[in-house]
């Protein structure tokens, strides 16, 4: 390798290494972020082009600000963000070993100068037995000290939590560990989504990017209801869900609602959304004003029935909740329509609650809606991630090193024990006006000797 | 006795409370401060009281959750974690003054939510009825009141250093001497961001972890979690500041206003201004 070279990579390296490259990625992660909040992102075309004009549309579309988040620019910020930590890591976690595995055991004259909290005692005593009790006071009021004799001094030096140094390198760590997940789940799992008629069942699900997947299994729908509160919110969707593996029942209509998805075999179904499916049937009575008995009428949804005085009616929409479109009425509602021989179609709503209520349209014909025999689908989002648990992994290890970065110290007490003299000093990495009672406390106690 | 007198109540003891910081500010007056304090300790219990009430009247109500789904229920939230915050910073290192800086926040929270915010107990829609809506709206608020307690710092710093610059390395006189030193402004500043930052943490695992269970993805990039990982970005960049020369006292003051103001645009503008998934607060 040729100097320059060599120099080249040193550079490279240092610039890896450098706290302010990794200062400078974040602020350009936090600020570039903001874009993606700003511009909606995958809409397709024509809706960018109704807010944006069509070289705006072009500049942000090269630029990728439309899926910025997988865009090659920002997902090289992140491999950048990611080379940085590892490698400063790389760089500085030698020395927090050293710290840790070969600790100053000796505090010499030159040493005490470089300690903030450092006391000396005059005691009565020869060397060995102020060295015994120093030793036990140490055991006994901080830490277990490992005793270093030289030139007819004695050391003792002791440390509270010195692993609490690894802290920052978990969660450095646990940054590149979260990534590995995402990467495993964009490699190896899918996301998409399935709708199931009631009473049917599905083997396969589309992925967003609009491919079929198969699922290995199938999965049926036994029943979907939802519930709604007295101000017509929605209270609870749900899914009766029956898993069919190789024949075998595997799942028996297992209730899936929003909050509660199904897992089989590392897929996941979440309940997402719903509708009315094609195919269900509704009941009315029908009687003519003029008087008769009432006739009843079955039809499905979009079908044309004749009706005793030879118009015809079909059903334009139903709803088994009508309180969320029209509050003052409750329970299920169907709009139909209505076309006399020769005259025009008339459209208007009956509800199940109020049998009575088409009295008063003053039509001819008076309504009554029975019974409604619909069929509704369920929509699940289906998801496969086998790297979620690395992932995770990932977030426990942030939260640990978290936790030992900001909340514990590494905290370390030297004793020098000589002829009539005692000395003690101490240094903590973190929060040391907290260290410094503690130290001040340890004094007072040695007084007391 | 209903929780919104007692969310009244406890707005008008921030209000005193922050008249007696402002006092003391101007007269220096130790029993001033006591005052400002218990004000804010009375406004505190009452405020904690108002909350349990809340949460008792939506069971009575038959919906039966925890008070933080919705604005006014989220703000009143907030306002208390930022009480809660600086009493633990009062007692722990007893520099009252900064009551002046932080109460008012709180203030304002309570004002917006009684005077600007409906506050009528709505039943959860399904999207929001899961324990980890309690873990994930308490972490991610305390995190947040943390950094409103820092920027309130950060605020005194910037004052305190610009009035020493101007006056040459000399003490500054008048209200300014009140403030601790800015090497302690400096230093709390940071210890309220090294709690806030971890409780931010948990509140972004604790989400992630929801819309996973709920949704199936533990990151959508929606406007709401992409604001949340903004601030952790800027708080990461403030703590690692620290290690570089050049990026401390001011600068380090600056980031941390930016910082939250940054909380405050997640928490509200992105439901005012963006849309996305947490309808949470669109109303
Ligand atoms: C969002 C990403 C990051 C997070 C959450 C993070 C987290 C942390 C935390 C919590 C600390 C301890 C800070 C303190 O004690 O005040 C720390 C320290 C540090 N971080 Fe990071 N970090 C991140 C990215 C980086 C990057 C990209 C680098 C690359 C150079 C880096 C280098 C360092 C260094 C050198 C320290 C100081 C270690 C020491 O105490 O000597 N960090 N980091």
């Amino acid at each position: 390798m040729t100097t320059s070279n060599r120099g080249f990579l040193q550079a490279l390296w240092d610039f890896f290494c450098s706290l302010k490259l990794a200062i400078a990625l974040l602020i350009s992660l936090a600020a570039t972020s903001i874009i993606g909040t700003i511009i909606p992102q995958g809409q397709l075309k024509p809706e960018y082009l109704q807010t944006i004009s069509e070289t705006k549309y072009k500049i942000y579309h090269l630029l990728g600000f439309f899926d910025m988040y997988h865009s090659w620019w920002f997902i090289l910020i992140m491999y950048l963000f990611t080379v940085n930590i590892v490698a400063c890591s790389i760089k500085r976690l030698p020395r927090v070993l050293k710290i840790i595995s070969e600790p100053t055991l000796v505090m010499d004259e030159g040493f005490e100068k470089t300690l903030s909290l450092t006391h000396d005692f005059k005691m009565q005593g020869d060397t060995s037995s102020l060295r015994d009790k120093m030793v036990a006071f140490l055991k006994g009021e901080f830490a277990e000290p490992v005793v270093t004799e030289k030139d007819g001094e004695f050391h003792l030096f002791s440390q509270k939590s010195p692993y609490s140094r690894l802290g920052v390198y978990v969660v450095h760590l646990s940054i590149v560990v979260i990534f590995i997940g995402a990467l495993i789940g964009s490699f190896f799992g899918f996301k998409g989504f399935v709708t199931i008629n009631e009473g049917e069942a599905v083997s396969k699900a589309t992925t967003f990017s609009n491919q079929p997947i198969d699922l290995g299994f199938i999965v049926k729908c036994d029943k979907f209801s939802v519930t709604f509160y007295d101000t017509g919110a929605p209270k609870e969707f749900k899914s009766l869900l029956t898993v069919i593996d190789n024949g075998q029942v595997v799942v028996d209509k297992r209730p899936v609602i929003v909050n509660d998805p199904l897992s089989y075999k590392g897929i996941t179904f979440y309940q997402s959304s719903y509708g009315q499916a094609e195919g269900g049937t509704f009941t009315f009575t029908v009687r003519e004003r003029k008087g008769g008995a009432p006739v009843t009428v079955q039809l499905a949804q979009g079908e044309r029935k004749t009706l005793p005085d030879g118009s015809t009616m079909q059903v334009l929409e139903a709803a088994s909740e009508v309180s969320q479109f029209i509050p003052q009425f409750r329970g299920a509602a169907a709009r139909i329509e209505v076309t006399p021989p020769n005259g025009k179609p008339e459209a208007f709503i009956v509800f199940k609650n109020y049998p009575t209520f088409d009295d008063q349209r003053g039509g001819n014909l008076i309504f009554s809606y029975v019974s409604s025999e619909e069929k509704m689908y369920t929509g699940l989002q289906v998801a496969k991630d086998p790297g979620v648990w690395v992932v995770w992994t990932g977030c426990f290890l942030m939260v640990i090193g978290c936790c030992m970065a900001f909340f514990m110290s590494h905290k370390r007490v030297w004793v020098r024990v000589r002829k009539g003299h005692v000395t003690l000093g101490g240094v903590a990495n973190k929060n040391q006006p907290g260290f410094q009672l503690a130290f001040d406390d340890l004094v007072e106690k040695v007084k007391k000797l | 006795m209903t929780s919104s007198m007692l969310f009244n109540i406890a707005t008008f003891s921030y209000l005193v409370s922050m008249l007696a910081f402002f006092a003391f500010l101007a007269s220096k007056s130790k029993q001033v401060g006591l005052a400002g304090s218990l004000a804010a300790y009375f406004g505190f219990i009452v405020h904690t009281v108002a909350i349990g009430l809340r949460w008792k009247e939506s069971y009575d109500l038959g919906h039966g959750h925890a008070p933080l789904s919705n604005l006014y229920e989220s703000v009143t939230f907030f306002a208390w974690t930022i009480i809660l915050i600086f009493g633990i910073i009062d007692m722990k290192y007893k520099y009252r003054v900064i009551g002046a800086f932080v109460v008012p926040f709180a203030l304002l929270g309570m004002a917006w939510a009684q005077l600007g915010l409906s506050s009528g107990i709505e039943p959860l829609v399904p999207a929001l009825q899961s324990n980890w809506l309690l873990y994930h709206v308490i972490t991610c608020f305390l995190g947040y009141a943390a950094f409103a307690v820092a920027c309130g710092l950060s605020i005194m710093y910037l004052i305190k250093a610009g009035k020493e610059d101007a006056s040459g390395m000399a003490q500054a006189g008048g209200v300014i001497s009140m403030f601790p030193s800015i090497k302690i402004l400096d230093d709390l500043n940071y210890k309220a961001i090294m709690i806030g930052f971890p409780l931010l943490t948990l509140g972004i695992i604790t989400g992630a972890a929801w819309a996973n269970y709920a949704w199936g993805t533990y990151w959508s990039w929606d406007p709401k979690e992409t604001w949340s990982l903004i601030v952790w970005f800027v708080y990461a960049a403030f703590l690692h500041a620290r290690f570089t020369r050049g990026w401390v006292g001011k600068k380090a003051a600056v980031l941390s206003i930016v910082g939250f103001a940054a909380t405050i645009f997640c928490y509200l503008g992105v439901n005012l201004v963006l849309s996305g998934l947490h309808s949470y607060g669109g109303k």
